[in-house]
């Protein structure tokens, strides 16, 4: 057996210098900045959240309430790095398929109960239970934990899955294929621990406020749906006495324009910042308009499959597209919130992921125009025979910029004719889903911080490519990319093939772009996958 | 009188049922279902979720399900996107605050708009008509979304007098913008057509006569024109009210209230069947209702009108 402590422990070193110990009487212990005497932080989010239920949770905004109401197995610090939660530490076999977690003692459900190792037990097989039907039963599968799509699809009974508690404090998984970066996955909601008995009480009705039991640092006190909700320190978390902020508050505020308004009127601590508008907040307001990497991408994807058209098939013609689009217009001029330009499909953000040299990112714009331009003429389109396609998108001010922006760049580089089709969310998925488009708007956030979340996505027979993408030699290089210790060299030269292939043309890497209150302490602006945690916040007095 | 009060709510049940399999059907037809997401489920999970909610079913025996369920059980189903909660719920916690910021826009849009085209009308051609004409004209231009981030622009951001949003139980500070936001177009589609009404009233022989035998202004207007003038505004009103009970999207997106607007424009977007179907009959109901309160009110109003 490894022991994996040395991780830990410096996870939880580099975790403890800024969110450690600070108690009510007004300094923080580590910073000695002066706190504020009202600990309540009030944050903005777009959309009622779907659940808070861990099980059960599918949006990001819900999934943000269940890390402060439930802690799983292990958390991330303010970098992304792992540090304990209710697992101490773990320890893996040779071949990595068989994960050890031992869990702390002093674990405690918000009733008093203690946290075991059988709430876990019972939280994975609810998961992958067919009667929840959790729209997240397949991150269980993902995480590939032994018997997860058997049980999902009915061939097995749910004691089969490869989870087991040894005793109490005792976790063992049992995973069908070596996974080295399943502890990571163990922060996601859906693996966190459930309390059977409230569950068996309340059926569906057992996430009320006046019901639900958790075993995080906060605890749900009141939820009026599509209005807001409150959550209130839990007395007794077992790091309780390290937790400064008393009470977050979550509005839904559908308009971001109206969201902003609320929050130059103080209304708020937190709030995105619309499209176009982050230079003028930072010029008036620098201290709280602030910007940060994210795991996500823009990008559009050729239609590869039989129905795509005969042009996308040449690689040439993909290419010289990609070539033309000024990547610098869009982040610079459109969208103008410190989004970094994308020419490989993985973002630079993400962890032990270096950015492979592709050729488009070393040339200029102007020769990167050239080169398109002779492409598309060798390919054999110009004046006499132009190139036309259509391209769709999903209703949204932004997308449809963007998109304006592209159609008049290969006009007016390359004489290239696109017919633009706006399309509301659903019938924009149905109509990618079924290949009925010619060129078609994609965008992808990370489900874990690894670059397999994003190349994935290009493996012929991944259900994600909607743009049917196929190269034998890219998925022999994910697929080793599973098992293989050292993955950079496997995922540069997927990158140089989907460089030299264009079977998507990267566009930009998502940023964070808030207005953040300048009183709001130890924000995670490194955390790439922005997992944050209230228990890790505080406020400043001002 | 209660035999056609009984006529018309029979006839009410194959309308609000017309209506529910008319939407049934059209809902499915719209591209995309509750579980297409950015993100495809594998078939297997999504063959789970489909079998919870019996969209596995054919078609007409998800509607008989969904039928039986409701006259048997008065059970409209559970959300698909709000995993937590049914439409009984949602219309539960939506509605009271959908039909109190709706009533008092009703309320607030029906007095100032019928005074202000009253008066308009009486001072015909003087500033009081121009000023009235002149409001009137400016509040229909102002839309609820336009109105919306005026409102708070004002009123939170310069001001600092009133919160931007929330509900809070219905608290007075919490009521004020979207009541305004919402009432004010109204308000002068109100003032205008009362005004046009009542100068037509005023035009016509029996007021002619009233004045002739003497009776002081006062009791021409209030017993003898106002009557004949509402009867148009009343018309207009039905609808409104109507459509004011129900909530609204614009304000349920820039006041954050959380009335049943949100709810029903979201699940149209989400495809929350059971949500938009729901939400569907209860405004099918209020309309069948609410029009015949309209023809009872001509009744009282016009008493040429006999049932």
């Amino acid at each position: 057996m490894h022991k994996h402590t040395g991780l830990l422990i410096a996870g939880f070193l580099s975790s403890t210098v800024f969110a450690g110990a600070a108690l009510a009487a007004g300094t923080h212990l580590q910073t000695g900045e002066a706190l504020a005497d009202d600990q309540t932080f009030t944050y903005r989010i777009l959309d009622e959240h779907s659940s808070v239920d861990p099980q059960v949770v599918e949006d990001v905004s819900g999934a943000e309430i269940v890390r402060d109401l439930f802690e799983g197995l292990m958390n991330q610090d303010r970098d992304g790095n792992l540090v304990p939660g209710v697992a101490t530490g773990f320890t893996t076999n040779d071949a990595k398929d068989v994960y050890t977690f031992t869990l702390r003692d002093s674990a405690k459900w918000s009733n008093g109960d203690p946290v075991l190792a059988s709430d876990f037990v019972y939280a994975w097989k609810r998961a992958v239970d067919p009667e929840l039907s959790s729209p997240y039963a397949w991150f269980m599968e993902l995480m590939s934990i032994e018997n997860a799509a058997a049980i999902i699809a009915g061939e097995k009974p749910l004691d089969d899955l490869g989870v087991s508690a040894i005793d109490d404090h005792t976790l063992q998984v049992r995973l069908s294929a070596a996974l080295p970066y399943f502890p990571q996955m163990t922060t996601h909601s859906t693996t966190f621990p459930a309390p059977q008995k409230v569950i068996e009480t309340h059926g569906n009705a057992w996430t009320k406020p006046e019901n639900i039991v958790s075993n995080g640092a906060y605890i749900l006190t009141e939820h009026l749906p599509q209005e807001r909700s409150v959550r209130e320190r839990n007395p007794l978390y077992w790091d309780n006495e390290n937790t400064i902020v008393e009470k977050v508050v979550a509005l839904v505020i559908n308009d971001e324009n109206v969201a902003l308004t609320r929050y130059m009127a103080g209304e708020l601590d937190r709030t995105e910042v619309p499209a176009g508008q982050f230079p003028r907040l930072q010029k008036e307001h620098p201290a709280e308009a602030i910007s940060f990497p994210r795991l996500c991408s823009y990008y559009y994807t050729f239609n590869l499959s039989e129905d795509g058209p005969e042009a996308f098939k040449d690689p040439r013609v993909r290419q010289a597209l990609s070539l033309a689009v000024d990547r610098k217009i869009i982040t610079e001029k459109i969208l103008a919130g410190g989004q970094p330009e994308a020419y490989t499909f993985a973002p630079e953000a993400t962890a032990g992921f270096t950015v492979p040299e592709v050729e488009m990112s070393a040339m200029t714009q102007s020769e990167r125009d050239s080169l398109a331009k002779e492409l598309l003429a060798e390919a054999g389109y110009g004046p006499d025979n132009p190139l036309s396609f259509n391209m769709i998108y999903n209703t949204s001010e932004s997308h449809k910029k963007i998109a304006v922006a592209l159609g008049q760049m290969w006009k007016q580089k390359l004489g290239v004719q696109t017919d633009l089709g706006n399309l509301e969310w659903k019938v924009f998925l149905e109509t990618r889903g079924n290949q009925d488009f010619d060129l078609a708007r994609g965008a992808w956030c990370g489900d874990y911080n690894e670059a397999s979340t994003f190349l994935d996505l290009l493996q012929s027979n991944s259900g994600y490519n909607d743009g049917k993408y196929q190269n034998d030699r890219v998925d022999a290089l994910l697929a080793a990319a599973k098992i293989s210790d050292n993955t950079t060299k496997l995922y540069t030269e997927v990158e140089q093939i989907l460089a030299q292939e264009s079977p998507i043309i990267p566009i930009y890497h998502y940023a964070g772009v808030y207005m953040m209150d300048s009183d709001v302490g130890n924000w995670p602006v490194d955390n790439v996958e922005q997992n944050w945690y209230s228990k890790n916040l505080y406020k400043i007095a001002e | 009188m209660i035999a056609y009060i009984i006529r018309r709510l029979l006839a009410a049940i194959p309308t609000i049922l017309v209506l529910i399999v008319a939407s049934f059907f059209l809902m499915r037809f719209a591209p995309g279902g509750p579980f297409t997401s950015e993100r495809p489920l594998p078939p297997q999970v999504l063959a789970n979720i489909e079998a919870r909610y019996g969209l596995d079913q054919p078609l007409w025996k998800q509607l008989y399900d969904y039928l039986f369920n409701i006259i048997f059980h008065f059970d409209f189903g559970p959300s698909f996107k709000f995993k937590d909660r049914d439409v009984n719920d949602i219309i539960a916690q939506g509605f009271p605050i959908s039909f109190t910021y709706g009533a008092l826009s009703f309320l607030v849009a029906t007095v100032v708009g019928v005074s202000l085209g009253i008066a308009a009308a009486i001072r015909h051609n003087t500033w009081v008509d121009y000023f009235a004409v002149g409001l009137g004209i400016a509040a229909q231009a102002l839309p609820n979304f336009i109105m919306g981030p005026i409102l708070i622009l004002t009123f939170t951001l310069w001001l600092g007098l009133l919160p931007g949003g929330g509900w809070h139980g219905g608290q007075w500070q919490y009521l004020i913008m979207p009541v305004i936001a919402l009432s004010t177009s109204y308000m002068g589609s109100i003032a205008r057509i009362t005004r046009s009404s009542m100068l037509e009233v005023l035009n016509s022989n029996f007021i002619r006569t009233a004045h002739a035998k003497g009776l002081p202004t006062r009791t021409v207007i209030w017993r003898h024109a106002l009557k004949p003038t509402l009867l148009p505004v009343v018309s207009y009103l039905g609808p409104v009210f109507v459509y004011v009970l129900t909530g609204s999207v614009f304000v349920d997106m820039y006041f954050s209230t959380g009335g049943l607007g949100q709810a029903y424009g979201g699940s149209a977007l989400s495809r929350d069947y059971a949500v938009l179907l729901g939400v569907t009959i209860l405004y099918g109901i209020l309309t069948v209702a609410v029009n015949l309160l309209t023809d009872l009110a001509y009744a009282w109003f016009d008493p040429k009108i006999r049932f």
